[in-house]
């Protein structure tokens, strides 16, 4: 109402101003808090002291101009910065269209374009004429990797939303022409490569190398012109640009910086150290995200749990002072146990759904239905006020069982069972009817058809309803220590963050020494020493009294489920039993070890990694050395590993700019496919340009070739700016060969935690659950997971111990009511059960003289497989029996109902 | 002086949703501070997400 009353338009700012909205407005549908808010700077009762309709019009009485700004006082014993990054300035981006020219778009807007929610309902169209475009550009690297504006970073996320973009718009129009113009391709991420290849396949994406310096307008047309890699002139016109901007520090960071007293990097954003990523120069002043740096969500999720466990080390002490218990009152199971009386309440969700189903209809209909004694319709049914009042309304009608018909329970059921349990009913006693996505989504087009099938839902989620019954909310007692398995960098990081929350933790690393790749290191990224890194870690990691460590030791059993593991290890030919409450996954990867490249026959091609090593000694093998040839993607991006090893680039640069300070008339040539220096690497990227060092880009079809001679080595490869064959030559080759998975699988096996086709540990999902696996209380980061820098491990292993203190700080695990329940007195123990449950969950037993299957409620994870194939019917789901299933299938014909 | 069971986390982004959720299951009071009116941040903003195209909302 206040919305549609007020006189007063503002520009959409969630929409990037392609839309207005008025003063009084709600971002979108489902912020969070679900409330509308005044634009202050617009408002005219704020301004004008005039007006004031919305406060008029507002049935809840909810708009009070009286309130004033509030200042409070908290005492926190930590702070975490996460204010995020903040957008290039305009000024930036005229000089390609931007502001001048209608349809040269920022990759903000064109996202909004793309999306369902946004003002266009998802139809890309040009902004000059509302008409489709036919070709469109995405420019890359705008403000991002460039001087001239002050950011000679990366931004580090532009080349993978690009592609993203680039491929959604594809599916709401095929038969457009997309060019994406890269420097280079940097989907160094886990899987991105493989994402960007299906991507550039499946949609036929044009990828050119080319940085393109201006825009111009011709005929109502963009012109682009530029310069391939051999030298080529070209030009084209398209219908619609695409700026790709990078992520600058917050426009507040200054302001930030002054508050919180912490220091900034010379881009203005949070000033951290490789080995402690996530720590302000102030003592508990801690940081995550795109402050830290320009990243992506996987990377901020883990950040993010990386701050809160340092957080929590910091506070031990203080755990569980502050923090609310919430109570519910016992559960009313005589009540439960009446005949059903059933509570039906359909949701309007604002015009998500009464805009195209009849909500009123739908409402009268759900009364007609048997064992219904209430029924009404909600304007939101998730608010807090309608929760409230369904509250209120099943105590008044003594209801015991309900159906909210709304929107999906994946996301909303949670809150209803909530409420349930608020008023002492139990959670199990509500069912959902998906008419909003089901219905009013899919049928939009079709409202009659849409508010029947509706009915349908209703009446079969009714039926079903009266079949639920109370389940059990078990929980399970935990072992509060944990298993790292790995003493690299990350597995230390993570066992010392567990040791420093206060729980006992037992270190097992196979080799003789704690250290792991970070031992072959020589220097940090930023320039520290990589032995003194490691030193200061196996110190504090041997003198903490909360840590147990077993080197020459490997895992060789685990059983048990979270809360309650219980591995044998061995060492020395001895095992030994430990029981403890999460695993903590962080075996590590290895170098790459080439093939061909004359490695293995010329003592003259080494790795980086051997390079280093070498370098550490001293720089007397470098005496007669004028030519440095280094390679890059050997092994990665290719037959071997198709995946990117993400850290070669920048290692390559490290080294050939230390070659560069300890003999500085030595040339040095990289061969490379895309320079992959991301974030702020490539400040190294561009320094080594600056020193000299020559970069050449191949591709996989003309690799360079390493030529051993009667005296000495060449490398042979075509240079693509003079279009012919060059010849080097080296007096040393390095080879960046890459990060390999390390030996997982038999582990993968043992913990039935899956691997990717690379053969590293899968996560549980790519975005927000970067450091969990499928199996619960088992948590998995550094090299484990993929290639990365010491300083992401160190950040992930924060992560993966914030993950696994969690059960350990609570003492129990709540177990999921929806499991399996085995009838023994049906169970023949025939035992398909227990070969197909993917998580071990159901184990025979002896029971007197038969097998009998059993389920352990704690690891099912109420897929219902084992229900689905059980030949003689034995097993149920909770919540899902047979009988309300079935009930629900007959209720889809309205006759059904009735036998029901 | 007994330390503050609370933590003060700036920003209502994914970055700082997911640190207050953390902090809170490892038993901590968290004050969470946004600037804007709803929470999370530009990944609100996003229709898809790179590389698995599930919906950012």
């Amino acid at each position: 109402m206040c919305t549609m009353y007020c006189p007063r338009p503002v520009v959409d700012t969630y929409n990037e101003r392609l839309d207005i909205t008025r003063a009084p407005h709600i971002d979108y549908a489902q912020a969070i808090p679900s409330s509308y808010y005044i634009d202050a700077k617009a408002c005219l009762r704020v301004n004008y002291q005039t007006c004031n309709l919305c406060a008029q019009t507002c049935t809840a009485g909810a708009i009070d101009f009286t309130q004033k700004p509030k200042e409070l006082e908290l005492e926190v014993g930590a702070v975490v910065l996460a204010p995020g990054f903040g957008r290039v300035d305009e000024k930036v981006l005229e000089k390609f269209g931007y502001g001048r020219f209608p349809d040269v778009l920022t990759s903000f807007e064109f996202e909004r374009l793309t999306c369902a929610s946004g003002p266009t309902e998802g139809h890309i169209v040009r902004i000059s004429d509302q008409k489709t475009p036919k070709k469109i550009a995405f420019l890359q690297c705008i403000g991002s990797r460039d001087e001239t504006c002050g950011n000679g970073y990366c931004s580090s996320v532009c080349c993978m939303y690009a592609i993203k973009e680039a491929s959604v718009a594809k599916e709401h129009e095929p038969d457009l022409d997309i060019s994406i113009f890269f420097m280079d391709v940097r989907t160094m991420g886990k899987g991105f490569d493989d994402a960007r290849r299906r991507a550039q396949e499946k949609y036929g994406i044009n990828v050119i190398r080319a940085r393109v310096p201006r825009v111009d307008q011709v005929d109502g047309k963009l012109a682009l012109t530029w310069t391939t890699g051999d030298g080529e002139h070209h030009s084209a016109l398209f219908d619609m640009v695409v700026l790709s901007v990078g992520l600058e520090s917050p426009k507040d960071a200054d302001i930030i910086s002054k508050v919180a007293d912490i220091e900034l990097n010379q881009y203005n954003f949070c000033r951290t150290s490789v080995d402690a990523p996530l720590v302000s120069s102030r003592q508990g002043v801690l940081v995550a995200g795109a402050f830290q740096g320009p990243k992506d969500i996987p990377e901020s999720v883990t950040q993010a749990s990386g701050a809160a466990a340092i957080a929590s080390e910091l506070l031990a002490d203080a755990r569980n002072t502050q923090t609310i218990t919430v109570t519910y009152p016992d559960e009313d199971k005589a009540l439960e146990e009446e005949e059903p009386r059933i509570g039906v309440f359909v949701c309007h969700c604002g015009v998500n759904i009464a805009g195209v189903v009849d909500v009123k209809a739908v409402r009268d209909y759900a009364g007609t239905l048997p064992g219904v004694v209430l029924y009404e319709d909600t304007l939101y049914s998730c608010s807090q006020d309608a929760l409230k009042s369904i509250a209120e309304k099943i105590k008044e009608n003594r209801l015991n069982r309900v159906v909210i018909s709304a929107c999906s329970p994946r996301t909303h059921e949670p809150l209803f069972q909530e409420t349930l349990r608020s008023i002492g009913l139990n959670p199990a006693l509500v069912e959902m009817a998906n008419i909003r996505d089901q219905c009013a989504w899919v049928h939009a087009q079709e409202p009659e058809k849409a508010t029947e099938k509706a009915k349908d839902l209703v009446r079969m989620a009714v039926a079903k309803a009266r079949l639920l019954s109370p389940l059990e909310q078990p929980t399970v007692d935990v072992t509060p220590s944990a298993l790292v398995i790995g003493g690299g960098a990350a597995g230390m990081s993570a066992a010392l963050s567990i040791a420093d929350q206060g729980y006992k933790v037992t270190l097992v690393e196979k080799n003789r020494q704690l250290g792991g790749n970070l031992k072959r290191l020589t220097w940090t990224l930023d320039g520290q020493d990589a032995a003194k890194v490691l030193k200061d870690m196996v110190k504090k990691v041997k003198g903490h009294k909360n840590i147990e460590i077993l080197t020459n030791a490997e895992v060789e059993s685990v059983s048990g489920y979270v809360g309650n593991f219980t591995s044998t290890v061995s060492q020395g030919g001895k095992t030994k039993m430990i029981n403890h409450g999460v695993i903590v996954l962080a075996t590590g990867g290895r170098e790459y070890k080439p093939k061909g490249y004359a490695y293995g026959d010329s003592n003259r091609v080494l790795t980086q990694l051997e390079l280093e090593e070498k370098l550490a000694r001293g720089k007397g093998f470098l005496r007669n050395a004028k030519n440095v040839v280094m390679i890059q993607c050997v092994g990665s991006r290719g037959d071997d590993m198709t995946h990117c090893s993400r850290l070669c680039c920048t290692q390559a640069v490290k080294n050939a700019l230390k070659l560069k300070e300890v003999k500085p008339d030595i040339n040095i040539y990289v061969f490379y496919r895309d320079m992959r220096t991301y974030g702020f690497y490539e400040d190294l990227y561009r320094e080594a340009r600056k020193a000299g060092v020559k970069f050449i880009r191949y591709t996989p079809d003309r690799k360079p070739e390493v030529i051993k001679q009667s005296r000495g080595i060449k490398v042979r490869a075509f240079d693509e700016l003079i279009g012919e064959d060059i010849e080097i030559p080296a007096n040393l080759v390095v080879l960046s060969t890459g990060i390999a998975p390390g030996d997982n699988e038999e582990l993968s096996k043992i913990i039935k935690a899956p691997l990717t086709s690379d053969g590293f540990f899968l996560e549980a999902h790519a975005k927000l659950r970067p450091v969990e696996v499928a199996v619960d209380g088992v948590y998995l980061c550094g090299l484990a997971h993929g290639p990365k820098s010491l300083e992401e491990s160190v950040a992930q292993a924060k992560a993966a111990a914030a993950k696994a203190t969690i059960p350990l700080a609570k003492g129990k695990v709540a177990v999921a009511p929806i499991v399996s329940k085995v009838n023994q007195d049906i169970c023949i123990g025939c035992g398909i059960c227990e070969s197909l449950c993917p998580f071990s969950a159901i184990t025979l037993q002896k029971v007197g003289k038969r097998k009998k299957a059993q389920t352990i409620t704690a690891s099912c994870k109420g897929c219902g497989i084992c229900a689905a194939h059980c030949p003689t019917i034995a097993i149920s789901m909770g919540g899902f029996t047979d009988e309300a299933i079935m009930a629900q299938i007959h209720a889809f014909s309205p006759d059904g109902c009735e036998e029901a | 002086m007994a330390k503050s069971g609370a933590i003060l986390v700036l920003g209502g982004g994914v970055a700082g949703v997911q640190t207050a959720l953390d902090l809170s299951e490892l038993g901590y009071y968290v004050y969470l501070v946004e600037k804007k009116a709803s929470i999370g941040g530009v990944m609100a903003q996003l229709d898809k997400t790179f590389p698995t195209n599930d919906c950012a909302l």
